[in-house]
C-alpha cells in the first residue's frame, strides 16, 4: 500500500483528536507473580495474578511444586509402611492424615480396633487438629502485619506437640497408628500433663480473641473481603471450617462413618452465615475450642482394655476396595484403597482438602485488591503438601 | 578488604573478622515443606529463639542474606528456583540442608519427581538429619556453621568478580 505524506499528516490529527476526546485513562494490564516459594504460602504455591492497577483481573494458581508423588509411592510400599509416607501430606496435622488410610485397610481386612484404641485415635486427632488450627490462628496475623500473635502460637502449640510426642515419639510425623489399633498404650501421666496443655490453648483462644478478633485492623481487612457464598462453595468441592464459614452445616465428623468416638460426644458443629476472611478465623477459633472440649472429655472416659486387636504379624489385605473418609483439620481427607490381596496397596487415590479448598483461589481472587490477595489465601488455609500431594 | 581477598591479612585480623561475621548470620528461609515449620519454630518459637546465637532471620530478600536454609522436599520442578536463589546470593555464602528430603531424597528416595539431595544443585555446608528435624538438631546446625566459619580463611570464601544475576 502505498503511504503518502498526506496519510501520515491526517493519521497524526486523528489521533490528536482522539486523545483531546478519550480523557480517560487507560492502565496497561501487569503480570505479577506471586511464588513458588512465599512466606504466605507455607511452602510452594505459585499465583499468577493479571492486575489492572491495583485490582486483581484474573488469578491462577499453579500447582506441582511440592509434588511427590504419594499415589505411586504407596504401590511399592507395604501397608505398615504407607503410614510413614502419608503422614507427611498434611504435615501439620500428622496424625489426622494415617486415620482414613488405617480404617480402610481395616474395613478390607475386616478387623476392628479395640474401643481403648478408637478413643486414644479419637484423642491424638484431636490434638493435632488443635496443633494444626493454633498455628492458622498466629499466620492470620502476621499476614495482616501484626506480629505477637504468631509468637503466641508458637509458643502454646509447642505444649500440645509435647503431648503427642511423649505417646506416640514425634513431634511431628507420630506414625503411631497400625492396622488394628495402636502402637502402644499411654504413658503415665499424660492424661493429667494433657489436661493443662488443654488449659493452656484454651487461654490461648481467649487471648487471640482479644488480641485479633476485637481489632479494628483485622476487622477492616477481613470483613466483607473475600466473600464466598454457600453455593460456589459447594461446588468447588470445598470442605472443612472454608465450607462451615459459608453457612454450610456439614461436618464428617458428626455427619460421617463411626470409626472414631465422635458420636459418643457433646459438642457443637460451629457454622458462620458470612463467608469472608473474618467467618473463617473465627469458625476455625472456635473449632479449636471445642476441640478442647472433645479432648477433655475424651480423657474422663477412656475405656480399659487393649490397644492393639489381633491381627498377622506379616499383613496381607484381602482383594477389595474401601473408601474412608474423615473431617481432618484442613476438610475433608480421604483414601481409596483397592487391594489385590498382596502385600502393597494395588491402589490409592488420596483425596485431600486443600487441592479443592485452593482451586477456588481463581474464583475469589477476582477483583480484589492485592494486599488482600494475601489475607484470602491465608483465611482459605491450606498446605502445599496438601494440595499437591 | 584488598588484603583479606588476596589471602595476605594478618591472623589476627581474619580472626576478628571471622568471628564478627559468625555473630551476624542473616538467614534466608526457603522453606519447603514438612521441616519449614520446625525452622519456623527454631526462628520464631519463644522456646527456641534463634537470635541469640546471632542469627537474624528476617532478611526481605536473598541479595541480603549470608545464609539459606534449604528446609524440606526440593522437588525437580522447584530445583531452578532453589538454584537461582543461590546464585543471587552475595558472597560469602553459606547453605545448610535441613532434613532427609534436603540431604538425600529421605522417605522419597525411589520418586519420580523427587530431586535426591539439594546437593546435586547446590554446595551445601553443613546438613541437618532428621524427618523433620527437632528445632534443637537445627539450632546445633548453626552452631557447627559458626564454628566452620570461625576456622576459615576468609580469602576462600571472596570469589571475587561481580555478582551476576541472569533473568
Amino acid at each position: 500500500m502505498n503511504v503518502t505524506e498526506q496519510d501520515q499528516l491526517s493519521y497524526i490529527a486523528a489521533q490528536a483528536a482522539d486523545s483531546r476526546i478519550n480523557v480517560e485513562i487507560e492502565t496497561e494490564g501487569m503480570t505479577l507473580n506471586i511464588g513458588p516459594q512465599h512466606p504466605a504460602t507455607h511452602g510452594t504455591l505459585r499465583i499468577v495474578v493479571k492486575l489492572d492497577g491495583e485490582q486483581v483481573i484474573a488469578a491462577e494458581p499453579i500447582a506441582g511444586y511440592m509434588h511427590r508423588g504419594y499415589e505411586k509411592l504407596t504401590e511399592v510400599r507395604t501397608y505398615p509402611q504407607v503410614t510413614t509416607l502419608i503422614n507427611r501430606i498434611d504435615w501439620l496435622g500428622s496424625f489426622a492424615n494415617e486415620v482414613p488410610f488405617i480404617l480402610a485397610a481395616e474395613q478390607l481386612m475386616e478387623v476392628e480396633a479395640p474401643p481403648r484404641a478408637r478413643w486414644i485415635r479419637t484423642i491424638l486427632f484431636e490434638l493435632s487438629r488443635i496443633s494444626n488450627l493454633t498455628l492458622f490462628l498466629g499466620d492470620m496475623g502476621i499476614q495482616l502485619g501484626a506480629m505477637t500473635p504468631v509468637f503466641y502460637a508458637f509458643r502454646d502449640r509447642e505444649h500440645v506437640l509435647n503431648q503427642i510426642e511423649s505417646v506416640t515419639g514425634g513431634r511431628f510425623h507420630p506414625n503411631f497408628d497400625r492396622i488394628g489399633g495402636i502402637k502402644d498404650d499411654l504413658p503415665a501421666g499424660w492424661i493429667d500433663g494433657t489436661r493443662s496443655a488443654m488449659t493452656r490453648i484454651a487461654e490461648f483462644c481467649d487471648q487471640m480473641e482479644a488480641l485479633l478478633l476485637n481489632n479494628e485492623i483485622f476487622e477492616s481487612r477481613t470483613r466483607g473481603i473475600g466473600v464466598i457464598p454457600a453455593d460456589i462453595a459447594l461446588s468447588y468441592g470445598m470442605s472443612g471450617a472454608n465450607l462451615r464459614a459459608s453457612g454450610v452445616d456439614w461436618d464428617l465428623r458428626r455427619d460421617g462413618g463411626d470409626g472414631l468416638a465422635y458420636k459418643e460426644l457433646d459438642w457443637k458443629v460451629w457454622t458462620h452465615p458470612d463467608g469472608d476472611s473474618f467467618a473463617r478465623f473465627w469458625v476455625r477459633l472456635q473449632e479449636v475450642r471445642e476441640g478442647v472440649k472433645i479432648v477433655e472429655q475424651l480423657l474422663d472416659g477412656i475405656p480399659s482394655g487393649p490397644v492393639m486387636a489381633k491381627v498377622p504379624r506379616i499383613i496381607k489385605v484381602p482383594p477389595g476396595e474401601a473408601w474412608v473418609e474423615t473431617e481432618n483439620p484442613l476438610g475433608a481427607m480421604g483414601y481409596y484403597v483397592v487391594s489385590k490381596g498382596e502385600l502393597v496397596p494395588f491402589r490409592v487415590k488420596i483425596r485431600s482438602a486443600s487441592f479443592n479448598n485452593v482451586s477456588i483461589a481463581s474464583w475469589v481472587l477476582r477483583g480484589v485488591y492485592v494486599p488482600d490477595i494475601i489475607t484470602i489465601l491465608a483465611s482459605l488455609y491450606f498446605i502445599l503438601g496438601d494440595i499437591d500431594r | 578488604m584488598g588484603l583479606v581477598e588476596s589471602g595476605k591479612s594478618p591472623k589476627s585480623l581474619t580472626t576478628l573478622l571471622n568471628m564478627s561475621r559468625k555473630y551476624s548470620l542473616w538467614v534466608y528461609q526457603w522453606g519447603l515443606a514438612c521441616c519449614a515449620i520446625e525452622m519456623g519454630a527454631a526462628f520464631v518459637a519463644p522456646r527456641y529463639d534463634v537470635m541469640r546465637l546471632g542469627v537474624i532471620p528476617l532478611p526481605a530478600s536473598p541479595r541480603q542474606a549470608d545464609l539459606v536454609v534449604i528446609s524440606g522436599t526440593v522437588t525437580d520442578k522447584m530445583a531452578p528456583s532453589v538454584k537461582r536463589l543461590y546464585e543471587q546470593m552475595p558472597d560469602p555464602k553459606y547453605v545448610i540442608s535441613m532434613g532427609s528430603c534436603a540431604n538425600c531424597g529421605g522417605p522419597y528416595w525411589d520418586s519420580y519427581s523427587v530431586t535426591k539431595g539439594v546437593d546435586q544443585i547446590i554446595p551445601v555446608d553443613v546438613y541437618v538429619p532428621g524427618c523433620p528435624p527437632r528445632p534443637e538438631a537445627l539450632l546445633e546446625g548453626i552452631v557447627l556453621l559458626q564454628e566452620k566459619i570461625l576456622n576459615e580463611d576468609p580469602a576462600d570464601r571472596w570469589k571475587g568478580g561481580p555478582l551476576v544475576i541472569d533473568g
